[in-house]
């Protein structure tokens, strides 16, 4: 018995030691097919001509220019129906881009106990703010969510994300939706040039980036008949801050720091 | 010391039950090496065989185009840039659902075949629309 103790442990050392030169033998074998290199591909990337870009998309909607909640409809179906947004039958799983809310709903810590009358009735139209300091974006786990440093659109890739549903939580503005369902027997008419969204992630506006990316304005303005204007922030000669500078605007609790770039003519 | 006459009890027993264990456990290997499953055969479309080459050559994109379209996914959706000029100059629109499945409208008789073959099932399909070109 002392005699195979000894011979077993002999062994063991032996393959031990065999099994430390594996790394080494790696070495060898990676610089022996290195030899070999994949033809280098040459191509290039490119954005589309056409492109609309700024330093940072904003939007000023005008509010006295919506009457009623029909004048709001209009705009929420389009961006709903380009973008295959499902319209889920249970409220709590609905999944909303683009949406209508009340004053003091919009405009929280804004609202006054006595609110003028005209305001009170005013359908205010809300979307995602493509805050400059978007909390959603610090929340994300994953970089799923995140700002796009050319143009400060916040956006979602839809791939990473593993629905933590972080980013809902953090987005003082509601603007995110979770897919509880799979969407896609939820969509009357699917929009066959953009994609869907599956079960299990997060979505929101996306300020129609695959639009501007050919040189189209969102959804939203081109249907809004000038209600809703957009433009480069960053830009003094712009269509937009043009408008900041002769009307009194507002923004959704901006008082929390996230530097919204949706602005509101009341 | 332990008398050592190397005897096993029940041998005949163990061995049964070894040989059973083994036919079982290795039945994927033997069950589908005796199969002679002929390699997939891709089918393409008119306008595909129009167009003779793809954005990169038959073997590469038989072998690369996932790893294309991960590099493209990421172009597009994280720096925006959604065009791809190929070795040849030629410009192609990085999308899967506008871009490949347009001119691969059949994705039945083209993906499936070799995703089905190999068993992979990529959820590329799951939210990109498998046949842009059905319109309603």
């Amino acid at each position: 018995m002392e005699e195979s103790r000894r011979s077993f442990l002999k062994i063991a050392g032996i393959a031990a030691f065999g099994l430390s030169a594996i790394p080494a033998i790696d070495i060898f074998a990676s610089e022996s097919s290195k030899k070999a290199p994949a033809p280098a591909p040459d191509f290039s990337l490119t954005e589309n001509s056409k492109a609309l870009s700024a330093k940072r998309w904003g939007m000023v909607i005008d509010t006295r220019k919506f009457k009623s909640e029909k004048d709001l409809e209009h705009i929420m179906s389009v961006c709903h129906s380009i973008h295959n947004v499902p319209n889920m039958t249970n409220k709590r799983h609905e999944i909303k881009w683009i949406w209508s809310e009340e004053y003091p709903h919009a405009f929280v810590g804004d609202e006054n106990e006595y609110l003028s009358e005209k305001l009170a009735h005013t359908p205010i139209i809300v979307l995602c703010n493509h805050c400059q300091n978007p909390p959603c974006v610090r929340a994300c786990p994953t970089q799923a969510t995140f700002k796009r440093q050319s143009d400060g659109i916040v956006m979602m890739d839809m791939h990473r994300c593993i629905g933590c549903r972080f980013c809902i939580a953090a987005c003082p503005y509601g603007a995110r939706s979770f897919n509880f369902r799979d969407p896609r027997p939820f969509i009357s008419k699917t929009n066959l040039e953009y994609p869907t969204r599956m079960k299990g992630v997060v979505e929101k506006c996306t300020f129609c980036v695959e639009r501007l990316a050919i040189g189209k304005i969102p959804a939203c303005v081109e249907a809004s008949n000038g209600a809703i204007i957009f433009g480069d922030l960053e830009n003094p000669d712009s269509e937009i801050r043009k408008l900041l500078k002769n009307n009194f605007t507002i923004r959704r609790k901006q008082h929390l720091g996230t530097g919204p770039s949706v602005y509101y003519i009341v | 010391m332990p008398n050592n006459n190397n005897k096993i009890y029940d041998k005949n027993k163990i061995v049964i039950g070894i040989v059973i264990f083994l036919i079982i456990s290795l039945f994927p290997i033997w069950y589908n090496h005796f199969k002679n499953v002929p390699a997939p055969d891709p089918l393409l479309t008119e306008k595909a065989k129009i167009a003779k080459e793809c954005v990169l050559p038959k073997v590469l994109m038989k072998t690369e185009h996932m790893q294309l379209l991960n590099s493209w996914r990421d172009s597009v959706v994280r720096d925006g840039k959604r065009l791809y000029t190929n070795s040849q100059g030629k410009v192609f629109d990085m999308s899967l659902s506008n871009g490949c499945l347009d001119c691969h409208s059949n994705k039945k008789d083209f993906c499936d075949r070799c995703h089905n073959y190999a068993s992979v099932r990529p959820y590329c399909f799951d939210c990109h629309i498998d046949n842009p070109k059905e319109k309603k």
